[in-house]
């Protein structure tokens, strides 16, 4: 699944950050950024027209990502045990 | 480099505080400009240390990674390497990072700390850290780093004591120089985890205040309802305050020319160069400071409390899809007060791409200054009635050049995103920090720099070009016996009478071509300048007065229009101009911008004039 797709308010987990394309400074910055495999990640809020852009929290920090760079990131829902 | 000086830099994430400490630390003792050939601001301070060492400290651009994504974080990282030309690399490397934000901080200080250079790490905001109730074992952290730490708080007196003491003392140690590959940096974030599950406790990943703040902020009905509120009282205070400043210092400095040159023989070219030139290039400049001053108040206020990025969040979309970014939102807002310092808020966006666009577009929204024209030419031609049951028909007219500013500046924006060759995704990827209450010290640290950068790098310009079009608009002086006003015989009116052939097809007579050429200092002032054609005196309201009658009996219905539709696109202010060559810290950018303005100006005109005429 991909965090542009994750319902607001639910919580998943980073997967990984695909590069969309080579070289690409944006999946980079992503992973920089703390977006790296078993991080914590919940959608807290979205942009007023068209849902866009995204608030992610990842640890203690909030990003505001366009779509288009949280399509990037594939999350996987946490499973309750 | 003599034993008794230590070169710090000082480094973090946007957002870490970074800047608060310098305050701090240096208080008025900094030094502002530019890194050479770039628009990225240098920002070096010094203080002394109580051992009597003097210790100079250079605050680098807020940065995430190494991995420089913009021009600022490439000069962080060079300077931090020793590989930026004519920049000594620090002795010392203080790091600072947000105690409550260390998942994303600590993993900087630890590339930081691979360069190999001695590093001490500011754990900074450790009173928020506190309350919020987070534990941080500084001991434990010092220990597993290698490297020492001391807790600061960047926004109280004696709130960098610990730091002082600890740069002051033994030069700490470094840890080996490693290399930067793509393997290693993920190790980064697994040591971070080390280190944050060894050294903190945090009961909540953020704060309540925090959550409970943004619920309505970014709300997408009361965010954009508290926006619109914010923007409308920002812009009641910018107009009631600053127009009474700006007249009383356009009247103080006209007075003081008057009175030192009362001494002077009234027609002499030296009383006209002091009074009409140098004086009324004083004013020019001065007049800029309560605008620039008010607005820029709010703006520091809006970011250092954390809400400028949520505005930005909010209008991120509609921005972008005129290939601008939320970020631009309040540089082009506050153009519409004065695009001066609309485009010198433009630093706040950190993609040099979108930075340049939403300069070039600052100019077309409409400025406080159009208004006088505006005002003058509505009130001559567009009668006074009503239309559609409810509207006044002068004030639909005013809000369709409003509303013309606003669609060519958009309109703009995406032609240059749909031709420009650089397609590529440039991200939006915005950090909201904390919001925090601002710094009586920071703000006015802020203000004082704005304020000294306006005048000392665009006040110069802006006084050189009021002498040159004094001296366009004086000389030759006019023949014995002479008729017309003076202005006729100048420079000014041989080109104004040259430029009519050109302006024709737009219906301007020669008098408007005239009054173009001293109108080039600020759109405000072509109507002063028309009144001087016109061979009118006074003050600008009674020639203002005077010539609402005259053009109204002169002018064509067509002539007229026109000349509002030149208005709403012509750089008639060569303020606008010289402060785009400082922000942007290019010729060409001003050549392009000065030349597409002028283009749609006159392409404006041609149209409405022609349509005009052949409707009337």
């Amino acid at each position: 699944m991909r965090l542009s797709e994750l319902p607001k308010g639910s919580a998943a987990v980073v997967d990984r950050v695909d590069d969309a394309h080579d070289a690409d400074l944006i999946a980079q910055r992503l992973r920089d950024l703390g977006f790296v495999e078993g991080e914590p990640v919940r959608v807290v809020a979205c942009g007023p027209l068209g849902a866009d852009p995204l608030l992610v929290q990842i640890g203690s920090t909030r990003f505001a990502l366009r779509r288009s760079e949280a399509a990037r990131v594939s999350v996987c829902i946490e499973v309750q045990a | 480099m003599s034993a008794s000086t230590l070169r710090i830099a000082l480094v973090g994430n946007p957002n870490c505080g970074k800047t608060a400490l310098f305050n701090l630390l240096t208080g008025g003792r900094q030094k502002v400009a530019n890194y050479a050939g770039v628009t990225v601001e240098r920002k070096e301070g010094r203080f002394t240390a109580p051992s009597g060492r003097v210790l100079h400290l250079l605050d680098l651009p807020g940065t995430y990674s190494f991995d420089a994504n913009s021009p600022d974080e490439q000069i962080t990282r060079d300077v931090c390497e020793g590989n930026y030309p004519g920049e000594p690399a620090p002795d010392l490397i203080v790091c600072v990072a947000d105690a409550t934000n260390l998942r994303l901080h600590l993993r900087f200080v630890l590339e930081v700390q691979r360069l190999g250079r001695p590093v001490v790490l500011a754990l900074n905001m450790m009173d928020t850290a506190r309350r919020r109730g987070i534990a941080i074992d500084v001991a434990e952290l010092q220990r597993r780093l290698g490297a020492p730490v001391v807790e600061t708080v960047a926004v109280k007196r004696g709130g960098a004591k610990a730091l002082i003491e600890r740069v002051d003392g033994v030069m700490p140690v470094a840890v080996a120089a490693q290399s930067d590959d793509a393997v290693s940096r993920a190790d980064l974030h697994a040591q971070v985890r080390e280190l944050m599950a060894a050294t903190v406790v945090m009961p909540r990943a953020t704060a309540a205040i925090d959550d409970a703040l943004d619920r309505w902020a970014l709300h997408p009905v009361f965010g954009l309802g508290i926006l619109a509120i914010l923007m409308f009282m920002i812009f009641q205070a910018v107009f009631s305050w600053a127009k009474p400043l700006m007249e009383g210092i356009q009247a103080g400095v006209t007075d003081l020319g008057n009175m030192l040159t009362v001494a002077l023989p009234a027609d002499s070219a030296l009383h006209s160069l002091l009074n009409n030139g140098i004086f009324a290039g004083l004013g020019a400049v001065l007049v800029f400071l309560p605008q620039i001053l008010i607005l820029f108040l709010f703006i520091l206020i809006l970011e250092e409390s954390g809400y400028l990025p949520r505005a930005a969040f909010l209008l991120d979309r509609l921005m972008f899809k005129a290939g601008l970014t939320g970020r631009a939102f309040i540089p082009l807002l506050s153009s519409f007060a004065c695009a001066i310092p609309g485009i010198m808020a433009t630093r706040s966006i950190t993609d040099p791409r979108d930075r340049l666009t939403t300069i070039l577009v600052a100019p077309l929204m409409t400025c406080s200054a159009r208004l006088p024209v505006y005002t003058l030419l509505i009130a001559a031609f567009i009668p006074h009635r009503t239309v559609w049951g409810i509207f006044n028909l002068q004030g639909v007219v005013l809000f369709t050049l409003y509303v013309a500013g606003i669609v060519s500046a958009l309109t703009v924006a995406f032609v240059i995103k749909r031709f420009r060759k650089d397609k590529s995704e440039h991200a939006l990827l915005m950090e909201l920090p904390s919001y925090r209450m601002p710094n009586l010290r920071d703000v006015a640290l802020g203000l004082w720099e704005r304020a000294k950068i306006f005048l000392k790098r665009v006040g110069g310009i802006i006084l050189a070009l009021t002498v040159l079009l004094w001296f366009l608009s004086s000389f030759p002086g006019p023949p014995e016996g002479a008729t017309q006003p003076a202005i006729d015989y100048s420079l000014a009116g041989r080109l104004g009478h040259a430029l009519h052939y050109v302006f024709a097809p737009i219906g301007f007579n020669w008098q408007i071509c005239i009054a173009l050429i001293p109108g080039l200092a600020a759109r405000e002032v072509a109507v002063s300048a028309l009144g001087t054609v016109y061979a009118m005196s006074g003050g600008t309201d009674a020639v203002a007065s005077q010539l609402g009658p005259v053009i109204a009996q002169q002018w064509s219905l067509a002539t007229a229009l026109s000349l509002l539709a030149w208005y709403v696109f012509a750089p008639q202010c060569m303020s606008t101009l010289a402060v785009i060559r400082r922000e942007t810290n290019s010729w060409r950018n001003v050549a392009i911008t000065a030349g597409y303005l002028f283009g749609l100006a006159y392409l404006a005109s041609l149209f409405t004039y022609q349509i005009a005429k052949a409707l009337t």
